[in-house]
């Protein structure tokens, strides 16, 4: 059979990256991440919607970055490579079930919320071009928004932003990324009103 | 442009590689179980030194439920020890976790038997509450360093499940101090002395259980993205 000897050349070559990896090339190790994508995502579609596929792949990428030296070149890569993205993908799960559980998305009732501190005569003058920012950016999703909070409003830096944060380097770096994106696709559909 | 390729994973992946030292792989389970199990023998030598050898060795050999109970609890110590090393790794199965629990039956069966004994060993005497503090101490106290270096030891792999790694480390820990204690044991075995005994290592599974767990999963605290 032909497909047992493809996926045992795979995994053989998978792994003799790997080796490489440890030994420091990083142009393998960056040539071994993008060939492990395709199979963390295989195993996260087992366990995940589509809206989190990205999100596993990227906590499996970090921890492989972190659990390198226990991989053993004598072993299967890609059996290593697939308990470590099932973890994976499980732990995004759980996490989304408990941030399901603590928020509520309930944006009618936020629209309509009087804000005590704003004078109800001029209210309804102040729907400027910051408060419509604020508003966009509060309604990003959590890690979007911290990123933007710590690395541009309160213009920390990459360290003491992850240190406050609990999260990565590289993960804030990703996050503020895509919440730049996501508000430049928003007012690029529906521009600022002066 | 594919999904594989987003913008957001050719980021990270540059990050990682540009952050890439060389590591070297661990050493096998088998070998880094050899390690600690050599720090146990070590303990165990130095405390040799200061016990009655010979009165160890007639203890033991007046009463088979003493021995088959000190080859238990050092059995179950080199089998929980090698099943911790072979669960911190990532892609090793669970089913490790089982390994000990024949010789924990074993231990805890032959120790059972000692309070069924109709007789006392010659050359022993009977059991005090200060005897029965200080095999506390001596369990406790012993396995308090032999955890500490088993948890240092995990914490260079990866560890995926933290609670059963620190439970089976912990059961390492109180089999190997419960062996130990067989040094320091001049008198016989009697329920409330064994009560004590299973007290104190319960007391040390359940404590590595909860403080190994936080400082082996402490690594993974960490989140890429929502």
């Amino acid at each position: 059979m032909q497909q047992p000897v493809d996926t045992d050349k795979r995994d053989a070559r998978l792994g003799a990256q790997m080796a490489s990896a440890q030994a420091g090339d990083r142009n393998a190790y960056a040539a071994l991440l993008r060939d492990c994508i395709p199979l963390i995502r295989g195993v996260a579609s087992r366990r995940a919607p589509p809206d989190r596929i990205d999100d596993i792949v990227q906590e499996t990428l970090i921890t492989i970055h972190r659990a390198r030296q226990t991989y053993d070149p004598h072993r299967s890569f890609t059996a290593w490579l697939t308990v470590i993205a099932d973890r994976r993908a499980l732990d995004v799960m759980r996490r989304t079930l408990r941030e399901g559980h603590r928020e509520v998305h309930a944006p009618l009732i936020y629209e309509n919320h009087p804000d005590e501190r704003v004078n109800p005569v001029i209210a309804e003058d102040r729907d400027d071009a910051a408060f419509q920012v604020g508003r966009a950016v509060a309604a990003l999703p959590a890690g979007q928004r911290e990123a933007v909070q710590y690395l541009v409003l309160q213009e920390q830096s990459l360290a003491a932003a992850a240190q406050q944060t609990g999260r990565s380097e590289g993960a804030l770096k990703v996050n503020l990324h895509r919440a730049l994106k996501a508000l430049r696709a928003k007012f690029e559909r529906k521009p600022l009103q002066p | 442009m594919s999904a594989q390729n987003r913008p957001s994973h050719e980021i990270l992946i540059a990050e990682l590689a540009g952050d890439l030292a060389p590591v070297t792989p661990l050493p096998s389970p088998a070998r880094r179980a050899s390690i600690w199990l050599a720090a146990v023998i070590f303990i165990g030598l130095c405390g040799a030194a200061f016990a009655d050898l010979h009165a160890v060795t007639v203890r033991l050999a007046a009463a088979p439920d003493m021995w088959i109970a000190m080859a238990g609890s050092a059995l179950t110590a080199v089998l929980a020890v090698f099943a911790a090393f072979q669960l911190s790794l990532p892609d090793r199965s669970r089913l490790w976790a089982v390994l000990p629990l024949p010789a924990a039956m074993m231990w805890i069966a032959a120790s059972g038997v000692g309070c069924l004994r109709g007789w006392s060993i010659p050359g022993t005497h009977a059991v005090t509450t200060g005897d029965e503090r200080d095999c506390l101490l001596i369990i406790v106290g012993l396995s308090i360093p032999l955890s500490a270096l088993l948890i240092v030891m995990l914490r260079r792999a990866f560890v995926l499940e933290p609670a059963l790694t620190a439970l089976i480390a912990g059961l390492a820990a109180a089999a190997a101090a419960a062996t130990l204690l067989n040094l320091f044991h001049p008198f016989d075995a009697t329920a409330s002395d064994l009560a004590v005994h299973g007290v104190a290592v319960l007391v040390v599974i359940i404590a590595i259980r909860l403080l190994g767990a936080r400082a082996l999963g402490s690594d993974q605290k960490f989140r890429a993205t929502v």
